[in-house]
């Protein structure tokens, strides 16, 4: 099975349709097919965390996935969750907080830590710590990116009493 | 900010300045919504991609290669050997001449009879896409004739082991002798001699974004442009025209963004060479990015280093001397062009840097080996030249039941003490050993600290607490690579211009990877000018359009490419000052600029937009008085001239957990507080050392490149190679003293390399703090649960 298989997907509210190479990762389908570089490749075998997207509502590293396993699948990137104002509060406090300097492992840091976000409001630095850990940041030894998503949980309890408004842009 | 007693106000003491502020980085959003540019995101039409078919053998011997099943698979543009490519591009020697005897081989940039390292490219292949050039660099068939590997940095000089380069006689690439004072004198005068062995892991520098070239040889045009993660454009301008024969001209290198450096892309690597080579022989453009086992195998590793040391001390405390025998193994061959000779270099200038003790010997040698080449890595030599100093301290204290705090506050050069120099000949200008230390006591509530630790003793918890002085060298001058020869600039110029808007354009020939570069030219150009800063756009990265400089290494950029923007912007000041006086029948003294406006400099009322000026200026010269040509724009460049580096100091503290029963290590806190000078942006600053301090405590803890007896690579992926992860790094507080160097008007000196510096050797002493009950002392890093447990006898 090496000849293209046609994909139909949804990319970041967009349907996009492709024949891809069975072969072909997620990760370079996304930026080479699409020209979505906001996810990067760090490791190309799962460890960095680099490459980290969503996929129907899920992070995952995305040069573990196969493109075709992404077929009928609902994908969202850094450029949509930036576009969509989703993380608009978590990336206004990184840049505050100088959470990244190089930037390449931000775009998945920023997905990865909205994922805790939705599910613990009021995650303790440990918890952040924890839950980041499977995401690679060479340039800032973790504390501001800590504290910029500490910050942003303070910030979305004291807008939004309820847990499941917090994903809102402010 | 603190300046000395008696300094007059300068430019930076403005009321709108951003000296001294922590202010956001500009342009962040750019990377926080993944809309950066970095090489690996670069496609250019006709562009195609480039695999390396790479050497399985640490050292062997090629007997044939046969590229022809190869070249009819799918996409391939062209197979291509290392003889093929020596027509394009010529081999180079690193070696510099102020090393004295270092000696290395002709490195190609694709090997041809003998392949040296397990990684070595051996054959390019050129294809439409990576995928494709893989498929067919798996079709190459490498015929070798395995030679014996030199793979022990120990045995490398003995006789029975072969010689590398045969035409250099034997291993050794480099030596250094160095002896200071009455030292044999000042052992037998001591009342302790404390003698140890300290051994460091080979590390790499793990950059996030791997290296990656977009190499484009327009055969109409003559020129090559080189789109490269670098941190220093125009040495690769220099390097890359020199070996393919071209003129400087004919090469341009644009950096973009940049995924992570950390002195790993500051040199020039053999594949990137290969692919400029490739560019211009095949006229298009063509990619290269590493993988993450290339990465591995071929980016520079670092501080493999094995160092027997000793230290006299009297009973009083007094250090009476240091004496070092280093030994490491730096690859096949010295890198180009900064040679992997500074790095011993530094050790032996390093060791006992902080202590007043004038008697000191050393040794370093520097032998070649069949593994990865090693060069320098992010605070070259200093966390060797750290543990070593500030293990030996620790030991001292122990031989003689003295506090490590008092030992040190005993030895240390006096905060009164300046301008003076070490042992080893280091000039210091004005260090702050003492405050700094108290600062740092202060911080982490170190009696406190001592008390629980004993108390939690009683209960088999072993905590422990590590001190480390350090000193830093930045601001390096000519004398670290212009007087050995290599065509690296060590001054850096700014060119800044109003645009017909009053908005500022700034370019610099310093370069970003993310410490802020961007953010410290604007705020200083800011400041002097008197604009707000997001009204000033920073160019750099590129030789085309900035002025000739160095680039952002070895803790320059602040230091001396914002001194350079310091002064070209007073330039300008000055000259929109003169303008404005002719347009308001004023005089320049009697004006100031503020908040974009120029204004009355005695009561700050506004008189003149700079957007109005600049419309007159540029669209109706016309109205001006005769006689006045405005020149709205300055340009200044500048290099340190009266110290070949600013030092800086620091100290750091470690507090950790040893689990005696798995010998695993909880790093609890870490303390910091360094001295670099004039401050510029907080928070840069303070994020600087802390991404540094995390650097060090990989070093110390997990990273590792494990080679076999064979010279293979044992663990090239980052499953096997452990970095600092976010759970396992503690949260790090950071404090300064500010003493600015008096060499320039900014003030600043470099931070880059403070927090990577002591962290490991912080840890070290708070391991064996933490140990001290069993009687077992640790020399080795990274401080694997093995060693720790091996050295309780635990296993």
């Amino acid at each position: 099975m090496t000849a293209p298989q046609a994909i139909a997907l949804q990319v970041n509210g967009e349907r996009v349709e492709a024949h891809v190479l069975p072969r072909i990762n997620l990760a370079d389908f996304l930026r080479e097919h699409l020209k979505l570089t906001g996810t990067h490749v760090g490791c190309e075998h799962g460890v960095c965390g680099a490459c980290t997207v969503r996929v129907n509502g899920e992070i995952v590293r995305s040069c573990l996935m196969l493109a075709v396993q992404a077929n009928e699948a609902v994908v969202e990137t850094i450029e949509g969750l930036s576009d969509s104002g989703e993380i608009s509060d978590l990336q206004e406090a990184f840049r505050a907080r100088n959470a990244l300097q190089c930037g390449y492992c931000t775009p998945a840091m920023l997905i990865t830590a909205q994922e805790l976000l939705k599910v613990e409001a009021e995650p303790d630095r440990d918890q952040i710590r924890e839950h980041l850990s499977g995401n690679y940041c060479r340039c800032t030894g973790y504390q501001a990116i800590v504290d910029a998503v500490e910050a942003t949980a303070k910030a979305r309890k004291n807008k939004a009493p309820r847990n499941r408004d917090a994903g809102r842009a402010p | 900010m603190n300046r000395p007693e008696g300094k007059t106000l300068s430019e930076l003491d403005r009321p709108n300045s951003y000296i001294g502020k922590t202010v956001p980085r500009p342009n962040l959003d750019r990377l926080l919504q993944g809309r950066g540019l970095y090489v690996s995101d670069i496609e250019l039409p006709r562009m195609a991609h480039v695999v390396f078919v790479r050497s399985p053998h640490a050292h062997a011997r090629v007997i044939s290669i046969d590229t022809q099943g190869a070249k009819k698979k799918p996409g391939v543009v062209a197979v291509v050997t290392g003889e093929e490519l020596a027509a394009v591009i010529t081999p180079w020697v690193g070696v510099l001449s102020h090393m004295k005897g270092l000696k290395s081989a002709p490195q190609r940039a694709i090997a041809t009879e003998r392949v040296c390292w397990q990684g070595e490219a051996v054959v390019a292949v050129v294809a439409s896409s990576r995928a494709a050039a893989e498929d067919a660099a798996d079709c190459v068939t490498v015929e070798y004739e395995e030679l014996e590997p030199v793979t022990d940095m120990r045995t490398a000089l003995d006789p029975a082991t072969p010689v590398i380069h045969a035409s250099l006689g034997d291993n050794l690439a480099f030596e250094r002798t160095f002896e200071a004072g009455a030292v044999d004198a000042a052992f037998a005068e001591a009342d302790e001699v404390a003698e140890a062995e300290f051994v460091f892991g080979r590390h790499t520098g793990v950059t996030l974004e791997p290296r990656s070239v977009v190499a484009d040889w327009n055969a109409a045009e003559e020129r090559l442009t080189i789109y490269q993660g670098t941190q220093a454009p125009h040495m690769v301008q220099n390097i890359a025209a020199l070996h393919l024969g071209l003129e400087e001209a004919q090469v341009r290198v644009v950096c973009k963004d940049v995924g992570g450096s950390f002195g790993i892309k500051v040199h020039i690597y053999a594949d990137e060479m290969a692919t400029y080579a490739l560019s211009k022989h095949l006229k298009r453009p063509i990619k290269y990015v590493a993988d993450r086992i290339e990465s591995f195998n071929t980016d520079i590793h670092a501080r493999d280093h094995r160092c027997k040391a000793r230290i006299g001390v009297k009973r009083d405390g007094t250090i009476t001397a240091f004496e070092i025998d280093d030994l490491t193994g730096i690859g096949p061959y010295s890198m180009y062009p900064r040679t992997s000779a500074i790095e011993a270099n530094q050790v032996v200038n390093l060791v006992g840097g902080p202590y007043v003790t004038p008697n000191y010997r050393a040794r370093a040698r520097v032998v070649f080996q069949n593994k990865n080449v090693m060069c320098q890595y992010r605070a070259v030599g200093h966390p060797i030249a750290c543990s070593i100093t500030e293990g030996l301290v620790d030991l001292a204290a122990g031989r003689i039941g003295m506090d490590p705090v008092e030992i040190r506050r005993r030895n240390l050069f006096a905060d009164d003490a300046y301008p003076c120099a070490s042992a080893a000949g280091l000039r210091f200008e004005l260090l702050s050993h003492h405050a700094s230390l108290d600062r740092l006591l202060k911080m982490m509530n170190y009696d406190a600290l001592r008390a629980e630790q004993a108390a939690l003793r009683a209960k088999n918890i072993h905590r422990g607490i590590g001190i480390a002085s350090f000193i830093e060298v930045t601001n390096p001058s000519a004398a670290f690579y212009g007087v050995g020869g290599a065509k690296i600039s060590s001054q850096d110029g700014v060119a800044i211009r109003l645009d017909a808007q009053g908005a500022v354009v700034c370019q610099t020939s310093i370069t970003e990877q993310g410490q802020g570069s961007e953010s410290l030219t604007a705020q200083i150009v800011g400041s002097v000018l008197g604009v707000s800063m997001e009204k000033v756009r920073v160019i750099l990265g590129d030789t085309d359009q900035t002025p000739y400089g160095g680039g952002t290494w070895a803790s320059r950029g602040a230091g001396i490419g914002g001194e350079a923007a310091l002064q070209a912007a007073k330039i300008l000041r000055k000259n929109i000052l003169d303008v404005a006086a002719a347009i308001l029948q004023s005089t320049p003294a009697e004006l100031d600029i503020a908040n974009n406006a120029v204004v009355n400099a005695n009561d700050g009322s506004p008189r003149i937009e700079l957007r109005e000026l600049a419309r007159i200026v540029y669209f109706r010269p016309d109205t001006l008085p005769p006689g006045i040509q405005p020149e709205l724009m300055a340009t200044r460049h500048y290099v340190p001239r009266q110290y070949p580096f600013a030092f800086t100091n620091g100290v750091q503290a470690s507090w950790l957990e040893v689990d005696t029963d798995t010998g695993f290590v909880k790093l609890l806190k870490h303390w910091v507080v360094e001295d670099c000078g004039t401050i510029i942006n907080p928070q840069l600053v303070d994020e600087q050392i802390r991404g540094g301090v995390v650097q060090g405590l990989g070093a110390a803890l997990f990273e590792k490149c494990i080679y076999d007896e064979r010279g293979q690579l044992t663990n090239a992926n980052m499953a096997d190679y452990l970095v600092p992860m976010s759970g396992e790094m503690p949260d790090i507080d950071v404090g300064h003293v500010v003493s600015p160097t008096s060499e320039s008007e900014l003030g600043a000196k470099g931070a880059g390399e403070a927090g990577t510096a002591g962290a490991a050797a912080a840890v070290a002493n708070a391991v064996n703090d933490a140990l001290k009950p069993f009687g077992a002392v640790i020399t080795e890093i990274p401080l694997t649960p093995q060693l720790i447990l091996t050295a309780l006898k635990r296993i």
